[in-house]
């Protein structure tokens, strides 16, 4: 009963979907007022249905009913609650129920947040985010209802995907789709602007928290991803430029370019068409990424023909909204007026730089991953494409791009003096040469990349901070006055300072782990030692034990430094009987920013065992900074600029004296 | 001359920048077992450098340095015996692509039919610089012509006539 109680929900949710797609669409063609106000109370009404959906088959999950084929096909009575519940969106079908709860959430949120949008664009926002959710509606329910029973209902399910039983799974897909829906509001918001045929700085005001909102989400979505592969996988790499990696740094790429883009247009009104079409690209982008996932065309191109209805569908919903959405872009666009001049050597210069690589690098990952496919499609030659080629294209393109990031914040708008601006980040690059020599100090110079890097990260990080004390004037005031300052700037440069300083954090992270890691593949015997860098791993023998739906094998590695004891660590293989697959648990042993890494590969009959061991400095970093960027994106989230519902600051006051609409 | 001092130091860092880490050195991620490491530590490395750079066919994009793939097993020790017979990378990677078709380099080489995916970056880098620069010039260029050259309307005059009395009177 709860799942036809879940599939009819989706239903209505649909038929709430067709009537937001129309009627206030119509509403804004025709002026009228009591039509367009059919817009948000269909889209709260929608997020409501699909809430109920969602919860029924969670509900489903949680009771083990194996009465439902998807229930039957990921989960077990064994598992934990919590991966009885995250294994509701570890799988197709439940996955694209998340994507679409996400989306209606989205559309609630915009119904209920733009009150004070001009009543047509809210209108027509809401209308186009219909059409989206039409096209996901109609998809789940026609090829991947989760809500399918099966008759005999099976008494046990096969359990979820042994890789997949981590806490990992509970945040990193939701934070993605929260990212990759969460451009879909600015998809929204461009081709409603197409349909008006009128623009200004007003719509970057109301589009740029919700492009923030989603880029922070899929930074911290991307990070834990990459944090999980870390841990799980078994062999200390963070990041393997796969495809289905890929398909999340490409719509990151476009939104940071947007986020940056839309910046221009908010306050000079300028760059608005390239804004427009970033918006587009953004969120095509997240749908080419949903269709590589989903549709299995990146195992092969044969797995895709297997299943070919899903396939052919998404990738007509991909055709529908992206040459859609450029043809209207297309068509519209010319109408849009251009304001703003600015000189080469500008903020404005600087960030169109920032986009002209960023674009460059999103469209070198897409070139990179699609490559292989199109090639074998059109004349069956087989080629790869993988790390080697993405770090000799895509590192190039970000160098000079990471370079530039101090020079932003600190160069004025319109027309910007380029030696006053370095200048005042001279300190910044003293400081980054000092860390130059330093790093060719100590590390000698056989890696000599690696201390360029180091030199360029505290640039980075030294320059974000030079903003803060240059609008701040540190330096020529007395303590109070600046420390007065300091609380008194606005959040969205401490948001831009802190968010580049992640970016050099991670960049400190990446190259430190890249260069100076250090590894031991060691078959080890019981109460042998090991030294990894300054410290001493001692095996301490195996052991056995049950989890509670598999078994595991356990080794004790006991961690000394100078003699004493520091901790010891307890690596892991546990083998899962339903499935018949062995995941590697790694132990890991956090040492500041730096980690001691180990991980099991197979015993021997003889008691000892194959180990790898890893000292990983600063490797916490790379994960760290993109914490720190999301915290960055929050703090310009907070803006009272930026708040969704303040468009003046002027207004601000009387708007916090009404009573909240 | 403080400002031309930055300036220089400005110069150095971007040099210094620009030639930094073009690549970066690739993860070390390791399927490699204890038993199959030759006892040559220079070998050994050029073993590891190449074995990142070769697909394990039968994984979905994976090194067979980062496989546990039996295949890619097969693989790393074909290898090291290449090596060890003294043959150079080069003379390795012909090897295996001979044998097993150029699937098996994640780095694709220069051909004819990967001329687009190696060119795309850099010529839309270039191309893309052309046309701000282009559209940078010629709007420049219109302003220039268009709003403070034109000398300004009856209508305009009036208005600023307007204003600055206005101005005049407070």
């Amino acid at each position: 009963m709860i799942p036809e109680l879940g599939h009819y929900a989706l239903v209505l949710a649909l038929a709430l979907a067709l009537i937001q797609s129309i009627v206030p669409f119509i509403g804004a063609r025709t002026n009228d007022p009591v039509l367009m106000g059919v817009a948000a109370p269909t889209a709260v009404g929608q997020f409501a249905f699909v809430a109920m959906s969602f919860a029924c088959l969670v509900y489903s999950y949680v009771v083990s009913d194996f009465s439902l084929s998807v229930v039957y096909e990921n989960s077990n009575s064994l598992m934990p609650l919590i991966y009885r519940v995250t294994s509701v969106w570890g799988n197709h079908e439940g996955s694209m129920l998340l994507w679409v709860l996400i989306l209606a959430l989205f559309g609630a949120l915009v119904a209920f947040f733009s009150t004070n949008l001009p009543k047509t664009l809210q209108a027509n926002v809401l209308a186009v985010q219909a059409w989206v959710a039409v096209a996901f509606y109609l998809f789940i329910l026609i090829t991947s209802s989760p809500f399918t029973r099966l008759s005999p209902a099976p008494f046990e399910g096969r359990e979820l995907n042994p890789l997949l039983q981590d806490f990992g799974l509970a945040v990193h897909p939701p934070m993605l789709y929260l990212g990759y829906v969460g451009f879909s509001i600015s998809f929204s918001f461009a081709i409603a602007a197409l349909i008006d045929g009128r623009i200004d700085a007003a719509w970057a005001r109301w589009v740029r928290p919700w492009t923030l909102l989603a880029w922070m989400c899929l930074t911290l979505g991307i990070a834990m991803g990459s944090y999980w592969a870390y841990y799980e996988l078994g062999w200390g790499g963070w990041w393997f430029w796969d495809p289905v990696e890929n398909a999340s740094l490409m719509p990151w790429l476009a939104g940071t370019a947007l986020l940056h883009s839309a910046l221009v247009m908010e306050k000079r009104n300028a760059l608005k068409v390239w804004t427009i079409l970033l918006s587009i690209l953004a969120f095509s982008l997240s749908l080419l990424g949903t269709f590589l996932v989903r549709s299995g065309v990146l195992t092969s191109v044969h797995t895709f023909a297997s299943d070919p209805l899903r396939g052919i569908f998404i990738l007509v919903i991909l055709v529908i909204f992206i040459g859609g959405g450029l043809s209207i872009f297309a068509w519209r666009a010319p109408l849009l007026k251009q304001g703003g001049l600015f000189a080469p050597v500008s903020r404005e210069g600087l960030l169109v730089l920032n986009n002209l690589f960023l674009t460059t690098a999103c469209a070198t990952v897409v070139v990179g991953t699609l490559y292989p496919l199109a090639l074998e499609a059109l004349t069956g030659a087989k080629i790869s494409v993988g790390a080697p080629y993405f770090n000799l294209t895509f590192g190039p393109l970000f160098i000079p791009l990471l370079f530039a990031i101090p020079f932003g914040p600190l160069m004025a708008w319109k027309r910007g003096d380029l030696p006053g601006v370095a200048q005042r980040l001279a300190v910044a690059c003293v400081l980054g040469l000092v860390a130059v020599i330093a790093a060719f100090a100590i590390a000698g110079t056989h890696a000599v990349l690696a201390p360029l890097g180091i030199g360029l990260a505290v640039f980075v990080i030294a320059g974000a901070l030079t903003d803060i004390v240059e609008r701040s004037n540190i330096m020529r005031v007395p303590a109070r006055v600046a420390l007065r300052r300091v609380a008194g700037l606005p959040r969205s440069v401490w948001g831009s300072a802190f968010a580049h300083m992640g970016m050099g954090l991670t960049l400190l992270g990446i190259v430190c782990e890249t260069s100076w890691s250090s590894e031991k593949i060691i078959t080890v015997r019981p109460e042998q030692t090991v030294k990894l860098r300054n410290y001493d791993l001692t095996f301490g023998g195996l052991s056995q034990h049950r989890g509670p739906n598999y078994s595991a094998l356990t080794g004790v590695f006991k961690v000394t430094r100078n003699g004493d004891e520091i901790a010891t660590m307890s690596p892991s293989k546990r083998t899962f009987p339903v499935r018949q697959i062995t995941t590697n648990e790694a132990a890991l042993l956090t040492r500041g920013f730096s980690q001691i890494y180990v991980s099991l590969g197979d015993p021997n009959p003889d008691g000892s065992i194959t180990a790898r061991l890893y000292y990983k400095p600063l490797v916490l970093l790379i994960w760290l900074g993109a914490v720190v960027m999301f915290f960055g994106g929050g703090l310009s989230l907070t803006d009272r600029r930026l708040r969704v519902g303040a468009p003046k600051t002027a207004r601000a006051k009387t708007a916090a004296l009404a009573p909240a609409e | 001359m403080q400002r031309r001092i930055s300036l220089a130091l400005l110069i150095v860092c971007l040099i210094v920048g620009a030639t930094g880490f073009v690549t970066f050195s690739s993860l070390p991620a390791h399927a490699v077992l204890p038993d199959e490491m030759l006892k040559d530590q220079a070998l050994e490395h050029r073993a590891r450098d190449l074995s990142r750079e070769l697909r394990c066919l039968v994984c979905q994009n994976e090194s067979i340095d980062d496989s546990a793939a039996p295949l890619a097993r097969d693989l790393r020790l074909l290898l090291r015996e290449r090596l060890k017979a003294g043959d150079t990378d080069q003379q390795v990677l012909d090897y295996l692509v001979a044998r097993y078709g150029e699937f098996v380099l994640l780095k694709p080489r220069l051909s004819m039919h990967t001329v687009l995916l190696w060119g795309t970056p850099p010529i839309l880098l270039v191309l893309g610089g052309i046309v701000l620069l282009f559209a940078v010039r010629r709007r420049r260029q219109a302003d220039g012509m268009r709003e403070s050259q034109r000398p300004l309307t009856g209508a305009e005059q009036e208005r600023v006539s307007q204003l600055v009395g206005k101005e005049s009177h407070l």
